[in-house]
């Protein structure tokens, strides 16, 4: 058996990201890098839209564990080097022109895999880009020297060893030391002793070492410099700006400190880590700082830190000659946690969420002034910490985001909102900031504009007036027996002066030449030149005009009875018909001129489908002029046709032709067109809805793409070197026409029952439109109401408060405070600060819940719409059970009822195996059940009783009119009773 | 090639491998060896995949920073102390 499968939508996590010129663009534009796992992508940042675009997005074929930008001593480019599970060291740049990266080293040095000894974990460069450390989690370290040859590209050297055994890495950072030999600095511990030692005395007695290695370019070797015990334990290290612009050295991101270290005189700066003022945490809690940046000018540094809770900290350095004197700690502002920071010169900061979406702001200062700031010269004591209070964005200001669906934890697909389509609902997020995400496969569109029309409009066109216009002048609405003309401005607004006939219904119309309109309705062609003169073709008596195509020179129509008359623009602007009428067997159901190529006057080839189930290709050539070409057949009669000029990947060349044809009975068929000889080749197929398939040209990034609409409509265009064809998320459209204004360049007008629309697609490239509805906790588990569009959701939070008990604590610590007070005007003090403490209440989404001690569990379950997201019903459990599994059972003894059956965990502790039971915080490990009665029409559910169980429950499941339930190596069937479930046999 | 001191040369080879490949295995190894070693290639291995590494702090919740650190931390010691070393052992 062979299994396929399709990637419908990539890693959405980002886990490393690094700024850069990578492009070769203008110093301030820089980009983005990204590793999201498997693919890397490079992401640009348009600075009038403030949108993040995605530039590149290839497959590696691996997993991406550490990325680093590099350029080399005077260069203007950053390369990129990727460590990875291949067991080799990759150097990459990126070709703006194909798009893509392309390899320039590769250099092998261990087997594949994430493995314990192999590098890849940790890369690190001398700031001067002379040399590379990539490291192992254990032991292994290996430095490459770069450089540029001759012809000035890169060049790396072979592999020089710095590995040392039985020793653990934690960060790996090159020192910036100007241009002496590169050192790099990592943070160690040697297990060796531990190892040996029975009594494991010596596994508390060693530190962690700050190690320093230095390649000596002359000899051509890394040697171990310097190794240095640490009194905290640090997990993160941020190179200081060295050379000219700095004093150089590291700061150690410690448990609790940060610390400024270097080698030489100085002595060691150390600032606590500042905490949250009055915040309901585990007091026993260290702090960590878990991502960082660093902004650097010419004549001055800073480098940003973030704290778990995702406090942002400002840290800067004073200096005396060489020597650093004192560092400031300063609060910025508080953004999502973040495994990335990068921050842009053109001002922005790139926040790579750890969980759920990614950020972008612009800085809108630099958080000077006010207070909130400490300073290593405070002399902060062996045990004192600063406090702080967080506060709303105040420096930075949110511009773009891009969507995450990491970490994903449970998920359902199926049309349970009853939409026609499938829905995806996805639990998303951890924490307070989780979400249930909807996802419809469709592009998002974003609307501009929505407004109702008198009557029901047929079809819409927009017109230039003047070839030169950049944008379009007038929309023409068609009615039944109107047309309606409307000028395009500051405000859309109806036209009186645009020549169309408005007494008549259109069916089409265009600009035509360099000045003039043209206008075809049933009974002619109304031709108006720029000084509003008007030369009007009537159509034979009895005759019909009943379809046409137009472009900038010519004009074909087709009369009733299958009759094709052709006309061409002349030099002096009139229009000509051409001598000869063309009859076809069948009346013409569609038609279309190609695309004008560059450097000709006129389409090559007219192409037209007949309700005789065929589309052929004519000639306009004027040799062979209205000659038939080549014919296609189909199997059923045609609706809409459009050819496509596809220009070739590097824009030079002749461009393909592309044949679309819309079917009447909902299928899209797509051809190749020889551009020479006309032949039909290379016919795919695609069903798109249930009605015919109408095809309108629209403009996608500088493109041509089509616009499709049947019982669902549908985009397909060309973005990152392939073709897309999605359907759009978005109310079904009848009719659409491209739209270029000053305020939305490539947009669409479209029709859509009696409302006229303008709608641009924004979110390229990517297959699911989202929809979020929050939760307050990490979402576990999901169910389907089995007939309602409603769900149950289990939620659940290790180390974390319940609503009831962040209550009590926080009632706990306005007493303790009003407590303390000895006098009265303390006690009326304290009594104001109590109040405050009571009703204080952070807005958990933005700043994080507060943390509570291990073991410590929060759960709850809610009943949640499909379609609106509210929240039907909420359940909160005790402080300290834990939802685990979630199952709607049918009790043989209730047949009319669904029960809603919850299994927990009380008391749980994860690791158990690490916590000693003769802890005085130990409580006995059991489980339970609660269930619920759902409501048949899916409004609410109601707490009916809580059954015990011996351990905590792992699975429950409906069988046979019971549930069969799961905890420890037990299964135990329950039956329904009046109190609680009742047992009914167990495997033995 | 049979060469005189090929019993020494394999010995040797064996050598030269348990010091590029940590973890590898010998003859006198001991229980508590083997298990530390079979720990520490399990948390390198987790706190090295970026979705191993976010599925923990998910359960933990805890920051993948704080996971990671804890994971190398773990690695440390993972099986308490070793256990005394009978004087019989030293060869």
């Amino acid at each position: 058996m062979h299994l396929y499968n399709l990637t419908l939508q990539g890693q959405t996590a980002i886990n490393q990201a690094i700024q850069g010129n990578f492009s070769g663009l203008p110093k301030s534009q820089q980009e983005i890098v990204v590793g999201r796992g498997s693919a890397l992508e490079l992401l640009q940042l348009d600075t009038v839209t403030g949108k993040i675009k995605v530039m590149c997005h290839q497959d590696i074929f691996g997993i991406v564990r550490s990325l680093l930008a590099f350029r080399l001593t005077a260069g203007t480019r950053d390369f990129i080097a990727v460590g990875s599970d291949s067991g080799r060291i990759v150097i990459l740049q990126y070709n703006p022109e194909k798009t893509c990266f392309e390899r320039l080293h590769q250099e092998t040095f261990g087997k594949t895999g994430c493995r314990r000894i192999v590098p890849g974990h940790y890369l690190a460069g001398d700031p001067r880009g002379r040399a590379l450390m990539i490291g192992a989690v254990e032991r292994q370290k290996l430095v490459y020297i770069m450089n540029r040859d001759a012809e000035a590209h890169l060049t790396i050297s072979s592999p020089l060893e710095a590995h040392k055994q039985h020793t653990l890495c934690y960060a790996m950072v090159g020192i910036d030391v100007g241009f002496e030999n590169p050192t790099f600095a990592c943070l160690e511990f040697d297990y060796e002793d531990a190892d040996n030692d029975p009594t494991g005395e010596a596994a508390k007695r060693t530190q962690q070492t700050l190690t320093f290695y230095e390649l000596d370019l002359g000899l051509n070797h890394v040697v171990r410099k310097y190794a240095e015990p640490l009194t905290d334990p640090g997990n993160l290290l941020i190179a200081v700006p060295g050379g000219n612009e700095g004093p150089s050295g590291v700061i150690v991101c410690c448990e609790n400190y940060i610390v400024y270290k270097n080698l030489g005189d100085q002595p060691d700066i150390r600032c606590p880590i500042p905490r949250r003022r009055n915040e309901l945490d585990d007091a026993d809690r260290t702090m960590l700082i878990i991502a960082t940046a660093t902004h650097k000018t010419k004549n001055m540094f800073f480098f940003l830190i973030q704290a778990e809770n995702g406090d942002i900290f400002k840290v800067t350095l004073e200096t005396d000659e060489d020597l650093v004197t004192e560092m400031k700690l300063k609060y910025f502002d508080t953004v999502p946690p973040a495994n990335a920071l990068c921050i842009l010169k053109a001002g922005f900061l790139f926040v790579a969420a750890e969980f759920g979406n990614h950020e972008l702001y612009q800085i809108a200062s630099l958080g000077e002034g006010g207070d909130d700031e400490f300073s290593s010269a405070m002399g902060f004591g062996e045990n004192d910490a600063a406090f702080f209070e967080p506060h709303e964005l105040r420096s930075l200001i949110p511009i773009d985001s891009m969507d995450s669906l990491s970490p994903l934890t449970d998920a359902v697909i199926g049309d349970i909102a009853r939409e026609d389509a499938a829905q995806l609902f996805t639990l998303v997020g951890r924490g307070a900031r989780s979400h249930m995400k909807v996802l419809r496969n469709g592009l998002e569109i974003s609307e501009m504009a929505v407004s109702d029309l008198p009557g029901n409009p047929n079809a819409v066109w927009t017109v230039k007036k003047n070839i030169e216009d950049q944008y379009d002048s007038y929309i023409v609405v068609s009615f039944v027996n109107a047309t309606l003309t409307l000028t395009i401005g500051d405000t859309v607004e109806e036209a009186s002066d645009s020549g169309f006939l408005p007494t008549t219904p259109t069916i089409g119309c265009s600009m035509i030449g360099d000045d003039s309109l043209v206008q075809i309705y049933s009974e002619g062609i109304r031709h108006i030149r720029a000084d509003k003169r008007i030369n009007e073709w009537k159509a034979p008596p009895r005759r019909q005009i009943v379809k046409c195509a137009v472009n900038r020179r010519q004009v074909a129509v087709a009369l009733s009875g299958g009759e094709l008359v052709y006309f061409e623009l002349d030099l002096n602007g009139t229009l000509n018909e051409f001598t000869e009428r063309k009859l076809f067997n069948a009346d013409i159901a569609c038609m279309t001129f190609s695309e004008i190529s560059e450097g000709e006057l006129n389409s090559r080839f007219l192409a037209l489908g007949t309700v005789d189930n065929a589309v052929r290709i004519i000639s306009l050539d004027p040799n062979d002029m209205l000659m038939p070409l080549s014919t296609q057949n189909l199997p059923c009669p045609p609706e809409s046709i459009l050819l496509i000029d596809t220009p070739n990947e590097d824009g030079k060349g002749v461009a393909s032709v592309h044949l679309n044809i819309g079917l009447q009975n909902g299928c899209l068929f797509r051809n190749t067109v020889d551009n020479v000889t006309g032949a039909i080749m290379d016919t795919r197929t695609r069903y798109l809805g249930t009605r015919p398939v109408k095809l309108f040209k629209v403009q996608v990034q500088g493109r041509s793409a089509i616009l499709c609409t049947s019982s669902r409509s549908w985009l397909l265009y060309h973005f990152q070197r392939r073709f897309h064809l999605t359907p759009l998320s978005y109310a079904n459209l009848e009719y659409a026409a491209s739209f270029c204004s000053n305020q939305c360049a490539e947009g669409v007008v479209a029709i859509s029952a009696s409302t006229l629309r303008i709608i641009a697609a924004e979110k390229l490239g990517v297959a699911f439109n989202v929809q979020s509805f929050e939760h307050k906790m990490t979402p576990r588990r999901i169910a389907v109401h089995p007939t309602m569009p409603c769900l149950v959701v289990i939620e659940t939070d290790h180390a974390a408060y319940t609503e009831v008990t962040k209550g009590l604590k926080r009632n706990q610590m306005a007493q303790d405070v009003e407590e303390m007070a000895s006098d009265e005007t303390e006690a009326a003090l304290a009594r104001e600060i109590a109040t405050n403490l009571r009703e204080r209440k952070l807005d958990e989404r933005v700043f994080g819940a507060p943390r509570a001690g291990y073991g410590k569990w929060a759960s709850a379950i809610s009943l949640v719409s499909a379609i609106t997201g509210e929240k039907h019903s909420h359940f909160e459990l005790p402080q300290n059970e834990n939802a685990k599994c979630l199952a709607l059972v049918q009790f043989s003894k209730h047949p009319d009822a669904v029960m809603v059956l919850v299994g927990c965990g009380v008391n749980e502790i994860l690791n158990s195996s690490e916590v000693e039971p003769s802890d005085s915080n130990y409580r006995p490990v059991r489980g339970c059940v609660y269930t619920f009665h759902l409501s048949p029409n899916g409004d609410r559910f109601d707490f009916l009783h809580r059954t015990e169980t011996p351990l905590p429950v792992g699975a429950i499941h409906d069988f046979r009119g019971m549930a069969l339930v799961g905890f420890g190596k037990f299964l135990r069937m329950y039956d329904i009773g009046q109190k609680k479930l009742l047992a009914k046999c167990e495997n033995k | 090639m049979a060469l005189p001191g090929e019993r020494f040369h394999v010995l040797a080879q064996l050598e030269h491998l348990q010091s590029k490949y940590t973890g590898t295995g010998h003859a006198d190894m001991n229980r508590h060896e083997w298990v530390v070693n079979q720990h520490r290639d399990t948390r390198a291995f987790q706190m090295s995949h970026p979705g191993m590494n976010t599925y923990i702090a998910v359960v933990e919740n805890e920051s993948r920073a704080r996971t990671r650190f804890n994971l190398i931390n773990r690695m440390i010691q993972p099986c308490g102390p070793p256990p005394e070393k009978h004087p019989l052992d030293d060869a």
